[in-house]
Order: structure tokens, then sequence, then C-alpha cells
């Protein structure tokens, strides 16, 4: 009787907490997406009305700033995995007695806090710092460009921001692979691009999956990297929320993109999981 | 063996399948350098303008000083954004990892009836944007009138945190070998026993690890801190807000710090693994 119990005793704080602080507002969050303001009431007042509506509104107003997330979001994800894939299979494979000792440098560098390094990027890629100035001077990039308040910047930071998210992930994927089916793969005439196309890279996809899904995610909904490195023309929907929230108190618009980001995201990643899942990778 | 017949191997093996050994050894090791040099950028700037002899914007190099590591709370309001910081982080993951231990328990070593809904209820906080979990716990305080400040950022932080702490505990408990239990009961030691005296030393180490992994996503949590924790300054507020007037070298100082510490930390853990592994 009292075993059939326990797993529910353990599980009840930790599940009435995640209820009451992420469930519950997640449902309140729906509630305020419908909401109009109180007619002649204060600033910041609202009613229910179900005007679902404010959807079509929030979407339309708000597109371009929708499809810059996505569009940032997979191009960080895509250069994150660019970066992280020989790493890991660098670190897994080929780095001997100092494999921990290299882990422990993938990660170090996000002790340092995530806005202080960001905030040192401004400054290296900056008017200031000594990238902008060397390549003016080498005549790589003219000289009214700038790195900094470009999309180039924000995306660069969010590939930098979430890097260990795919490293390590694919580090654990790629670290499982017997290294003797690479063997039996060369011994079975396939020349090392082959071993990786039929062999590598699919036994390490949980790897794949996991670090674009680690990356993708905080990507999308990320307004830091956008605010610190970009300029008004790179706004992401995170800094339409944030200032929805702050600076106008429109609560039913900010929650109603809230809503769509979090649509938009599930959506993708079922497909993507979909897809990877179970498509043969040729 | 002699050595002569060791250098005669050698020539055996053609130039061109040397020459790509050699090339392959070495681009392999040529790209580790530049990907760590790209990882280390950013720490090794913020670690050398600690030492800027700056006044209060930190964005010119205008020579080498001491005195911000003498006084790292000397820029105004640092040490108190950083000290609020250490609190909510300390709290957080005090709460995080228990509700989430008990969980990884439940979930690891129980089979019942709604198991894969709870996968499910543990997953869905890490897929969800970190600015909608912020967004809707904040508009949560708001219906109920409870203002944004310290605990509500307590709050946010332990259920951001929870499901990490149970993924990384889960797999703790996953790994162990089921044999080691069932030799203890076989030696008469009861179920709390077993669990004081075999269970919970074995998977110590998975929870020390979820509880390390907490307290450094609580300290450095930006977004949903910023939506819960109204005019109550945490460090990476500070670094924020500050940014867009130039951040003071003391906050230099303590990331750099921050840097070392944990640095430490992680190879303290490794070296105290090495040596149980003897």
């Amino acid at each position: 009787m009292g075993k059939i119990r326990t797993p529910y005793l353990l599980l009840l704080p930790g599940f009435g907490f995640l209820f009451t602080f992420f469930i519950l507002p997640i449902l309140n969050l729906a509630q305020t997406s419908t909401q109009t303001p109180v007619g002649g009431g204060d600033t910041g007042q609202y009613e229910q009305t179900f005007r679902f509506q404010n959807y079509i509104d929030a979407f339309i107003e708000n597109k371009e700033q929708f499809a810059r997330s996505f569009i940032y979001a997979i191009i960080a994800t895509v250069l994150a995995l660019i970066i992280s894939y020989p790493l890991a299979y660098a670190i897994a494979f080929k780095s001997g007695k100092y494999k921990n000792f290299l882990l422990v440098l993938v990660v170090a560098p996000f002790f340092t806090s995530f806005l202080l390094r960001t905030v040192a990027w401004k400054q290296i890629l900056g008017e200031e710092g000594f990238v902008v100035p060397t390549l003016r001077s080498l005549g790589i990039i003219s000289q009214s460009t700038t790195l900094t308040s470009t999309s180039f910047a924000v995306v660069m930071g969010m590939t930098y921001n979430f890097l260990p998210f795919m490293t390590l992930p694919l580090y654990a994927s790629i670290d499982r692979i017997d290294p003797r089916t690479l063997e039996a793969s060369g011994d079975l005439y396939a020349n090392a691009f082959t071993t990786f196309r039929k062999v590598t890279l699919p036994l390490s996809m949980p790897g794949v999956v996991a670090g674009t899904l680690l990356t993708f995610i905080p990507a999308a909904g990320d307004y830091v990297n956008a605010s610190i490195l970009g300029s008004p023309n790179t706004k992401m929907i995170g800094n339409v929320i944030e200032s929805r929230y702050f600076k106008i108190v429109d609560y039913p618009t900010a929650a109603a993109l809230s809503f769509t980001l979090m649509a938009a995201i599930l959506i993708l990643v079922t497909i993507y999981i979909r897809k990877a899942g179970t498509e043969e990778l040729v | 063996m002699s050595k002569k017949s060791v250098d005669a191997a050698i020539p055996t093996i053609p130039l061109t399948a040397r020459f790509q050994r050699w090339f392959g050894r070495n681009l392999i090791r040529a790209y580790m350098v530049i990907a760590f040099t790209y990882l280390f950028i950013p720490v090794a700037y913020t670690f050398a303008f600690s030492f800027n002899d700056s006044g209060k914007s930190n964005l010119i190099w205008k020579g080498f000083t001491f005195r911000n590591w003498q006084n790292p709370c000397g820029a105004p309001e640092v040490c108190s954004a950083l000290g609020n910081s250490i609190k909510i982080g300390f709290l957080a993951t005090f709460f995080a990892t228990i509700l989430g231990t008990m969980i990884a328990f439940a979930i690891g070593r129980h089979k019942f009836k709604g198991r894969s809904t709870s996968n499910l209820l543990i997953f869905l906080p890490m897929a969800t944007p970190e600015i909608v979990l912020g967004a809707s716990l904040l508009s949560l305080f708001l219906v109920f009138k409870i203002n944004p400040g310290f605990w509500p950022t307590v709050i946010a932080h332990v259920m951001f945190c929870i499901s990490f702490v149970v993924v990384t505990v889960k797999a703790r408990i996953a790994s162990l070998d089921p044999r080691l239990e069932q030799a203890a009961m076989d030696l008469y030691a009861n179920e709390f026993q077993t669990f004081r005296r075999v269970t919970l030393p074995l998977v110590a180490p998975g929870i020390a690890g979820a509880a390390l992994l907490a307290f450094s996503l609580s300290f450095d949590d930006f977004i949903i801190t910023n939506f819960n924790s109204g005019t109550v300054s945490t460090f990476p507020k500070f670094v924020y807000t500050a940014a867009a007037r130039g951040i003071p070298a003391q906050a230099n100082v303590i990331g750099s710090g921050m840097f070392f510490l944990a640095l430490a930390i992680v190879i303290a853990g490794q070296l105290v693994n090495r040596r149980k592994a003897r």
C-alpha cells in the first residue's frame, strides 16, 4: 500500500510548485491574451472580452520581428552546429588524456556572466575596439562600415552565447560512439567522408537534435543580444514583448505575442523531431 | 625489436599518406586552438579590462592598476547587486535541489501511472522560452497583487531550475548498479538504511552537480529575473542597465573572480573524482 503511494508523495511538493508557478501562469497568460482595455479605465486595466483578434493584430503588427527572431535563431543554431561539431568530435576522439581538461575549457567561459561577455563583444567589435580599425586599415571593410548595431553582431552574439548548449550534448553522443565502428567502416573501404556520412553522423544524431533544440529555443526568445549588440533595426520578438510589458503596459498584446512565439516554437520543434527521428539520413 | 628495424619500417608508409596524417592531426589541433581562442576572447577582454585605470566608463584602455581588484565594491551598487544574486542563487538552489531530487527519485526509481506525463511536465519548462516563463509568472503575480521583488524572483528561479535538477539527478540514478542496493538488502539493511547508506551516497555527486548547475543558472539569469524582480537589482541586471553608459571596471573584477572561483571548484571536483577512482 505504502509502496504505491511513495512516488506520488515524492512528486507532490515539486509538482505542486510547478503547477502553481508554471502551469497556472501559462493558463493565466492565455486568459490575458484575449482581454481588452477597460473603457474609461486607467492604463494597465483590462477586462476579459475573448477578443481573439488580439492574436492577429499582434502578429500582423510584429511579423517582421517574428521573422527576424526565427531567421536569426536558425542561423545562430546552424553556425553553432558547424563550430561545435568538429570541436566535440576532436574532444571525444582526438584529445586522449586531456579530454576532461578540454571539456572544462569549453564550459569555463560561461562562468563569467552571460551579460558581461555580451558587453565584452560589443566593446571588442565597437568603434573603440581593435577589430574595426584593423579591418578598416586592411581595407577589408569600408570606412563607414560598423560591426556593432548590425544583424551580424546579434547573430554572432547569439551563436557565441549558446555554444556550450550545442557542444555538450554533441560531445555526449559522439563520445558514446564505439571507435571500432569507424574502423569497421574503413575496413569496408569507406573513405573518411563516407564513414562520417554513413556512420559517425547518424550515430551522433541524438546529440545533434538535443544540441540544436537547446540552442534554438533560447535563441528564438532572446532579446539580450539584440538589445546590446543590435540596433532598432534588429529588434526581435523578445524585445517587443519586453517593451509591451514594461514601457507600454499592453499586457494582452504581450501575452498574445508570447503565446504565438511558444506555439511557433513548439510546432517547429515537433516537425524537426519527426524529421530527424524518422527520416533516413542519406 | 632493434632500432634498425623500426627505422626501416617507416619508409614503407607512402609519403603522401604520412603527409595526410600529419596534416589531419595538425588541422584538428589548429582548429581547436582557433575554437578555444574564440571562446576565450570575451573572457580575456573582461579580465584585461578589470585592470583598467578607468573612471566611470570602462571603454578605452587608460593604464594598468590594481585598484579595482583592491576595492571591488568601489563602484556604487555593484556589491549590493552581487549580494542579491548570491542570496537568490543560494535560496533557489536549496529549494530547487530538494524538490527536483525528490521528483528524480520518483521518476527514476518507481513505475507508476502518469510517469510519462511527469516526464512531459519536467520537459515543458525547459522547452519554453525564458521570456514566456518570465512574462507569464509576472502576470500571475500581478493578478494576485503580489509586487515583483526578492521572493518572486526566488520563486521564479526555483521554477526554472527544478527541471534541470531532475534531469541531472535522474541521469545519475539511471547509471547506478541496482545490484548494490540488492546486496545491501541481502545483508539485512532495511529500506531506509539501504537508502541512507548506499543509494544516497552513490547519487550524491549527481545531486551536487545539479546544485552547482542550478546555482549557475540562477546566478546568470537575466530575462526571467528582469520580469519578476521589480526594483531589486541582481548582478546581471546591474550589467544590463550599466551597459548603456559603460560598465565600471569593478564589474569586470567580479566577473573575472567568478570565473576563477568556478574554475577552481570544477578542477577540485575533478581531482576528488580522480582520487576516488584510484
